[in-house]
């Protein structure tokens, strides 16, 4: 099997052995996987299968609402991954991003095209200001990342508590002022297509930011040095490269990909800061899609639409008598037979062999 | 007497290579033969097909004239086969006996017989003269006698042919000479051995017959007595060799590289280099020769940037390079060959065409504003493994994790000559390396002194240190005890330089 098939195939095959796993579920809880299935079209369709219900286009805007998000995180994750570090600091990064959104664009008064900008720039250098933080306790003093990254999760957290009720004046102890439209993603027309979903310009930084990501990896000197890293510190070093210097960056930027889910969720879905009781799970989500998506920009793509697809799928299942939690088990066994690769590797190299074997047969 | 295995006509592919093609190998019973190769011949995928590890497309094997099919290695147990694998498979924190009866414990109802294991072990250990404690923990024991162990395992599940595959790249040489002693007892016992080696002078030392293998091909077998190392070195390498390098007289001019009073730290903390002096010129060779751990890799660390110099001074020319980063370095015209490959000189996970614009992926032409030019970078591969023989199975493609050792270290040795440093550090060039790349490597360090470059050679083989060096300067916890010119010592002094009981300062009192 090429490296290149393999990369695709064993991420599919897991996707498939996590739906059959549900639907196994579902069946024993009695209930059918054909409904099941039905809401996961809707879900990202709005197609209804199995009722004669009309075309309803707000599902496909909230599925996109749900998969943003995610697939930033997503890269956030990735990022680092390549550098051969354990970045787990997307979701405190998110929120510092958020923060940074919300105060942008509650102080900032100017026209959209300079306002909208400077939104989406603060939140981009506020995640990127969190990320460097692990990264250069790491690079300096060998602190290990993944414990500073998550501290910097409860800072991100409080922090953005604090500031939302003691400085922009919270209105009901939940949410600040609503902002002035000017820094706002949202779109009448997005809406007026999908039926009034929360549909926004959002998935246009998304999309640049998965170019950028594959751009940055794959043609880069920056991509090529920050891979050797990841892969080989030793002979990144012998080589000259500034492997220090490298951990810091990779960290920011995965930082800023970070940083832009939050003003995405703020200035797009939303329109007002929000404090939070807890973290809302997006940057743990992103470690799923990024392992699914094999650190690949492709296959963040396809796994954060995948990813997305199941939440907006859950409040459908749920309305079909299906538990919601089914949706949150597949996700999981995905990642778990993703993980399981190599075996599952083994088991096709088995079955690809005996196939052999009995073909030597038939033409004897 | 009969052959006790015949591999008829084998044939194994693996992806983009032919591993073993139309090979036949006769073994006669109780005799040792060896299997002789490079690195990459096929020598261990012909065993490990005759082992059950590998299915041959192609080709039979019989065991005493007995049509076999070997599914896997339990069949191969079964038949009385038994592998000595390079890497030994032992249980650190268990005895020797417990590592023996694993898989087949005796039992005494539920509970496990050691008193009689251990018997049995001790039994067999005195019939061959293994000499091996029974009661002992692998972790206490050497490697020569965990190898033993080894032996062991396979004797007590009776095997009668009994395959050693690179037996001695882990063994001093003291264990080396015990090892052979063991493999003629155990003949004169009645087993049969199947040696697998690139080394010359074991097969003479101890094989009856060897069949060579060059390129996955037969080449042919022959009775060791009456043929030459020489002789079986052409037949593996498919030319004559030379063991001698061919070089003529050193032309030494500027001082290239200087080194004034250096101290460097080692991994201990302690000074590993003491305020050293060394010059080395245009035009030569100089060996740095020592026991390991003398400080040789703090002195090379420390001019290449890896390890930081507590006092001193290096000067690359006329420019001081002591506490430059390494880009600069490299770039003022240093080369180095790492100690360690696959720590240093490759990141494995890399495709080779990657792994050879390892210092220069920023420079035009395999960039331009900081944008790859994938093109430029796959030509640069193209016509380094066309230049410098390198092979792998993929071309520029190939995985650095998949390539052989001996062409890991020629693509490493074709990135560096092809940077051109004027002063080149090369660090046990050919450690694990087998005849023809060791002949290949010295003959390019030679060339590249010719073109006037100054080369610092570090290794722990004396051979390759007094055939390739001009000039020797020997280290000694951590300072030159002495620099002599190659041409006129020898080992001996060498050697008691080296152990310190011998000092010689050249005329000036200089080093």
């Amino acid at each position: 099997m090429t490296k290149r098939r393999e990369k695709i195939l064993l991420p599919l095959l897991a996707v498939l052995l996590g739906f059959i796993l549900g639907s196994l579920i579902v069946i024993a809880t009695g209930r059918s996987p054909v409904a099941m299935f039905a809401a996961m079209v809707k879900g990202f369709s709005g197609l209804d299968i199995i009722n004669d219900v009309p075309w309803n286009t707000r599902y496909i805007g909230e599925f996109v609402i749900n998969a943003m998000p995610i697939i930033l995180t997503g890269l956030a994750f990735a990022f680092a991954s390549r550098t051969g570090l354990f970045s787990i600091g997307a979701e405190g990064q998110l929120m510092v991003g958020s923060l940074a959104a919300t105060a942008v664009a509650l102080l900032v008064q100017a026209p959209r095209f300079i306002h909208l900008p400077l939104v989406l720039m603060a939140s981009i250098l506020a995640g990127a200001l969190w990320g460097a933080v692990p990264g250069f306790l790491k690079a300096r003093f060998n602190v290990h990342e993944v414990t500073v990254s998550i501290m910097m999760n409860y800072i991100a957290l409080h922090l953005n508590n604090f500031v939302i009720l003691n400085i922009f004046g919270s209105q009901d102890k939940v949410k600040t002022a609503f902002f002035p439209e000017t820094a706002l993603l949202k779109s009448p027309f997005l809406q007026s297509i999908t039926r009034g979903s929360r549909l926004n310009w959002g998935f246009i930084p998304v999309i640049l930011a998965l170019v950028v990501f594959s751009f940055i990896i794959n043609k880069t000197t920056f991509g090529y040095s920050l891979r050797a890293v990841g892969y080989n510190k030793d002979a990144s070093r012998y080589a000259g490269m500034k492997v220090n210097r490298n951990i810091v960056l990779s960290m920011m930027i995965a930082g800023a990909f970070a940083g832009l889910a939050g003003s995405v969720i703020t200035v797009g879905t939303f329109n007002f800061g929000r404090a939070m009781s807890a973290a809302e799970g997006y940057g743990f989500d992103g470690i799923a899609v990024a392992l699914v998506g094999g650190n690949e920009a492709s296959g963040i793509l396809f796994a954060g639409m995948l990813f997305g697809m199941l939440k907006s799928a859950q409040p459908l299942m749920q309305s079909q008598g299906i538990p919601r939690e089914i949706a949150g088990i597949i996700q999981a066994s995905i990642v778990l037979f993703v993980a399981m690769r190599y075996g599952i590797k083994m088991l096709l190299e088995r079955f690809k062999k005996q196939q052999a074997v009995t073909a030597d047969g038939d033409r004897a | 007497m009969g052959y006790i295995i015949e591999m008829l006509n084998i044939t194994k592919d693996f992806p983009g290579i032919r591993a073993n093609d139309n090979v036949t190998l006769q073994v006669e019973e109780r005799s040792i033969h060896a299997l002789l190769g490079e690195n990459g011949a096929g020598k261990s995928t012909l065993m490990s097909i005759l082992f059950g590890l590998y299915k041959a497309e192609q080709g039979s094997i019989r065991i005493r004239g007995k049509e076999v099919s070997i599914e896997d290695p339990n069949v191969a147990t079964s038949l009385g086969i038994g592998m000595v694998h390079q890497h030994f498979k032992l249980v650190q924190n268990f005895t020797v006996t417990e590592n023996i009866v694993l898989g087949s414990e005796p039992r005494k109802g539920i509970l496990l017989d050691t008193r009689s294991a251990e018997k049995k072990v001790e039994s067999i250990s005195k019939l061959y003269g293994l000499a091996v404690d029974p009661r002992a923990k692998i972790e206490d024991i050497s490697v020569g006698m965990q190898q033993r162990v080894e032996i062991l395992k396979m004797l007590y599940r009776d095997a009668e042919i009994l395959i050693f595959d690179e037996p001695t790249a882990v063994l001093t040489p003291q264990e080396i000479h015990e090892l052979m002693q063991i493999m003629r007892r155990l003949v004169e016992e009645g087993k049969t051995i199947v040696l697998i080696t690139h080394k010359l002078k074991e097969i003479k030392a101890v094989a009856d017959r060897c069949t060579v293998l060059r390129r996955g091909r037969c080449v042919g077998t022959v009775p060791v007595a009456s043929t030459t190392e020489e002789q079986m070195a052409e037949m593996m390498v498919g030319r004559e060799v030379n063991f001698h390098v061919e070089k003529g007289a050193a032309a030494p001019k500027d001082v290239l590289l200087r080194i004034r009073d250096l101290d460097v730290k080692n991994s201990k903390g302690l000074l590993g280099v003491k305020k050293l002096s060394l010059e080395v010129r245009a035009g030569e060779i100089l060996g740095l020769c020592g026991i390991d751990g003398n400080g040789q890799t703090e002195l090379i660390q420390a001019i290449t940037g890896l390890a930081k110099a507590e006092s001193g001074h290096i000067f690359l020319r006329e420019k001081e390079i002591t506490n430059l980063p390494i880009r600069e370095r490299l770039d003022l015209g240093l080369g180095h060959i790492p100690e360690d490959r696959h720590r240093h000189g490759l990141v494995l996970d890399f495709n080779l065409d990657e792994n050879l614009v390892l210092h220069n992926y920023m420079q035009r032409p395999f960039a331009s504003w900081g944008v790859l030019n994938k093109k430029a970078i796959k030509d640069n591969a193209a016509r380094l493994i066309e230049e410098f023989d390198v092979r792998s199975g993929q071309g520029a493609a190939t995985p650095a994790r998949s390539m052989s050792g001996g062409n890991q270290q020629k693509a490493i040795v074709a990135r560096e000559i092809d940077r051109s440093p004027d002063v080149f550090i090369v660090a046990q060039p050919t450690r694990g390396l087998d005849v023809g790349a060791i002949e290949y490597i010295h003959k390019r360090i030679v060339a590249e002194r010719d073109k006037g470059k100054a080369i610092l050679l570090a290794s722990l083989e004396l051979d390759e240190i007094m055939d390739v060096s001009d000039r020797i300067a020997v280290i000694h916890e951590g300072e030159i005890v002495g620099i002599v010119q190659a041409a006129q010592t020898d080992e001996n002094e060498l050697g008691l330089m080296m152990s310190g009981s011998l000092r010689k300062t050249p005329k000036g009192g200089q080093a």
